[in-house]
């Protein structure tokens, strides 16, 4: 019942959504502001609609019904309530749902705002955010079904949504269950953060979109939708950090991020993202760019229908693992075509997309923000070379070939350290003009304590030189967005005649996105002295040791103690837990517990026994042991130096993006760039 | 005169990202291989970086805790989808290829912990090189279960 209840509630969203594509296209060649309204009210009607039939999803989820196949490929009766409602985005089906939801969600909280004199968008916001929709409700009601059942056709069991011929229901007696490895706090909410970021850019390109539609070519779409930029940047990049915690807390390999095709695929769309927030910034200001942007966000959109469909279909692993999925082929169809008629789009409206003013000095603010989308862009062309390569080379020289983590970090290596160098330059240059003297002049402060700093380090901690240029491009962009803060708050101390933290304080809240951006800046640095830590200095050790013997690696001395073993029959799983004792030199410093769950089923985790400390990570795998004595186990040991800096950034940076994207004001009442130009109202650079 | 150095900066940048992917590439390309080619290509084929993949012989698994050096077999599984799914699906392949002892077979020596996931039938991914001797010096060790592949269908013996 409630599963056909769940089909037919999608059903009826898919051709709502069709209604009002049909009814918004029609409002506007007939000019009927009543079909128009329709258009909208249907929208608004998905989100209620997409809520039921998830609503109906997880109750057949939580109620252990095993004749829906989904229910039975992601759950199992021994898992807690909660498990089985986030299992909801554990399989492919479901988590069409759940992208379909969301992109309800926001269409609806899109269409509901006072559109007043941006009316004219709205027909054609809908069309784009519908359009999207049936796309994905479509894959859900004739290709991944999560409401399909088991039937029993002549002693064969088939899932199909309705009763074949002369077939009986048939229900499973319990489920799979879903991936242990899946069942950790931080994949539970890494996937719903980063489909947040996915659906989230959904709505700037609908706007720009209905921008290059109606001619109104301004910058008005991006003030629209600066914020759900924002919004989408931050989800998409927590989701990316929290895969990374999860790896490293679970996967037991000692790292976060492994260059995986479908790491990449998330990690794309976030690389044009990112060059997007920072590329508007140029429009908004300077009247530049307009074609570019244009291009980034449409090629945001896409890379985010594709990562959907990388992360969830595992196409390009299929060269040697994963079964080919019905829907790669729709998927590929559905980001050819919207890619295709955007860019059509947009040659269209070449002419009106113009810039108002030049690009006049190479080291003017525009130009290294230019500077920096083209590393951006580069980043992801070393990206996107790497994913396809392996489809290339056998396309056209019939041999197999792949390349693994060496080629991304030495390829995207300079231009990450590239990029850190602009990071330190750019927040000192000028709009329209800037000289090498008066950067010099901005900068040498700054670029001669980083410099004392690596001659600090080179003595006292490290020689490696691709280590020591990162530390002094760390050092130079923590120090130059210091003494932006200070040299702001000092202007402000003088004229406003205040204290010096009440003048900071009122400084960044009149500037909120250039001093959140800042504050992103310092969090990016960071994170990249996490990940110099681990590229440059991790170190791993293994061996197998009897009681009481002990392991070296670099200043820790790891014990062996014991181990234990012991079923836990509720959750299905037999945990093996050894202890370690951690001596730093000769003091003992305490105990370490890495685990190795069994589940019944047959998967493995390995849990780390972890010493976190801002200096180093010592990271302890149970790898072996032997069953009935326990008097010897095998034990791979990590020393991850630094990599804590990693979490501490991410959080900065959660911080730094909900400063800048904090509703101060409604957008609309803000000023354009024209009138502001006039009356130089504006304290914002 | 400020256009020309834009063009021409923009053309450097693409040069060094053009060398850089091209560098890159060369330096770290590995060759996707099944069995049967590694021993088609013989000599060839060693020295070359190498992702081999292959099903594992459970009889052959052999493991020295003490140095932790782990050796095994893997035999030929073809590298085609399609063939895949004509035999019947990957579980049923991998199956075939393990128990059967005219297949092209490469010993494989790894040293570090044992996995878990290795028992006969896994499909083995590796990456290493493969010495004049034949043998293949894995650096990583990737390793699928079958039941992963399972169909998401229930078996009739779990009926009521």
């Amino acid at each position: 019942m409630v599963a056909e209840f769940g089909y037919g509630i999608l059903a009826v969203s898919f051709l709502v959504a069709i209604y009002s594509v049909f009814a918004a296209v029609y409002g506007v060649t007939k000019q009927s502001a009543a079909w128009v309204q329709s258009a909208r009210r249907s929208m608004l009607l998905m989100f209620p609609l997409i809520s039921i039939a998830a609503a109906a999803l997880i109750y057949l989820l939580v109620n252990d019904h095993y004749e829906v196949a989904f229910v039975y490929e992601v759950t199992s009766r021994s898992m807690p309530t909660y498990l089985k409602v986030t299992a909801w985005w554990g399989g492919q089906a479901g988590s069409l749902v759940f992208w379909s939801w969301l992109l309800a969600a926001f269409t609806s909280a899109v269409t509901i705002r006072k559109w007043d004199r941006d009316i004219e968008f709205l027909p054609w916001v809908i069309v784009v955010c519908s359009t999207t929709l049936i796309f994905f409700l479509g894959l859900v009601i004739f290709y991944e079904n999560p409401f399909a059942r088991f039937w029993n056709v002549i002693g064969n069991i088939e899932p199909h949504m309705f009763a074949p011929a002369n077939a009986t229901l048939f229900t499973a007696q319990d489920g799979r269950g879903l991936n242990p490895l899946l069942r950790h706090p931080g994949m539970v909410i890494h996937p719903p953060m980063l489909y947040l970021g996915f659906v989230s850019f959904v709505i700037p390109y609908a706007f720009a979109m209905a921008a290059l539609i109606t001619g109104r070519t301004d910058d008005r779409w991006i003030r629209l939708t600066r914020r759900w930029s924002l919004w989408a940047w931050l989800f998409l990049s927590l989701g990316l950090v929290l895969g990374g915690r999860w790896a490293y807390d679970v996967l037991g390999w000692g790292g976060y991020w492994g260059w995986d095709p479908v790491e990449i695929a998330a990690f794309m769309p976030w690389l044009t993202g990112t060059a997007f927030l920072h590329s508007v910034m140029i429009q908004e200001k300077r009247g530049l760019l307009k074609h570019w942007n244009m291009i980034l966000v449409i090629l945001t959109y896409d890379l985010v229908i594709f990562g959907t469909f990388l992360t969830r279909s595992g196409v390009l692993s299929s060269v040697h693992a994963f079964a080919n999925s019905p829907i790669g082929p729709l998927f590929m169809a559905f980001v050819t075509l919207t890619f295709v008629a955007s860019i059509a789009l947009v040659i269209w409206r070449w002419p009106s997309l113009h810039s108002e003013t030049e690009m006049k000095s190479m080291l003017s603010r525009e130009a290294l923000f230019l500077l920096n989308n083209l590393l951006f862009m580069s980043v992801l062309v070393v990206c996107f070379w790497g994913v396809i390569f392996p489809l290339m080379s056998e396309l056209f020289t019939g041999q197999k070939v792949t390349v693994g983590p060496p080629f991304y970090e030495r390829a995207t290596g300079p231009l990450f350290a590239a990029l850190m160098f602009l990071m330190g330059v750019a927040p000192l240059s000028a709009w329209g003009n800037s000289t090498i003297q008066t950067l010099g002049r901005a900068m040498w402060k700054s670029a001669l304590a980083a410099t004392i700093i690596t001659v600090v380090l080179f003595f006292t901690y490290t020689q490696n030189i691709i280590a020591l240029i990162g530390f002094f491009l760390i050092a130079l962009v923590l120090l130059v967005t210091f003494q932006e803060f200070g040299r702001g708050a000092l202007a402000r101390q003088k004229t406003q005649n205040e204290n010096f933290f009440v003048a900071l304080s009122r400084l960044m809240g009149r500037n909120r996105r250039r001093y959140g951006g800042y504050i992103i800046h310092i969090s990016m640095m960071l994170m990249a002295i996490g990940i110099l830590g681990m590229e440059a200095f991790q170190i791993e050790t293994q061996g197998t040791l009897a009681q009481g013997e002990s392991m070296k690696i670099a200043e820790y001395k790891v014990v062996f103690d014991n181990v234990a073993s012991w079923d836990n029959n509720a959750q299905e799983v037999n945990y093996t837990r050894a202890t370690v004792k951690i001596y730093k030199g000769d003091q003992y410093i305490g105990e370490l517990h890495p685990r190795k769950d069994m589940y019944f089923s047959g998967q493995p985790m390995s849990i780390p026994g972890q010493r976190s400390t801002m200096r180093d990570d010592l990271y302890v795998l149970l790898v072996d042991w032997q069953p009935i004595s326990s008097t010897a186990a095998t034990f791979k040991i990590f020393v991850n130096p630094l990599v804590n800096w990693l979490w501490i950034g991410s959080l900065l940076f959660f911080v730094g993006v909900i400063f800048a994207a904090w509703p101060d004001r409604d957008p609309a009442e803000e000023p354009s760039r024209a009138t502001r130009r006039v009356s130089h109202t504006s304290a914002a650079d | 005169m400020q256009k020309t150095k834009f063009i021409l900066g923009g053309l450097l940048i693409l040069a060094a990202v053009a060398y850089l992917i091209v560098s890159s590439t060369q330096a770290s390309k590995e060759y996707f291989m099944t069995v049967n080619e590694v021993k088609a290509e013989g000599a060839a084929a060693v020295g070359k970086s190498l992702r081999l993949s292959g099903a594992v012989v459970g009889d052959t698994i052999e493991y020295d805790a003490s140095t932790l050096t782990l050796t095994f077999e893997v035999a030929h599984v073809t590298g085609d989808n399609d063939e895949i799914a004509a035999q019947g699906g990957l579980a049923a392949v991998l199956k075939q290829a393990a128990a059967d002892t005219t297949r092209e077979r490469v010993k494989v020596v790894y040293v570090g912990p044992k996995p878990d996931l290795l028992r006969n039938e896994a499909q083995a991914i590796m990456t290493g090189k493969i010495g004049a001797d034949g043998v293949f010096q894995a650096d990583e060790l990737l390793l699928k279960c079958p039941t992963k592949y399972e169909q998401a269908v229930p078996e009739q013996a779990a009926a009521q």
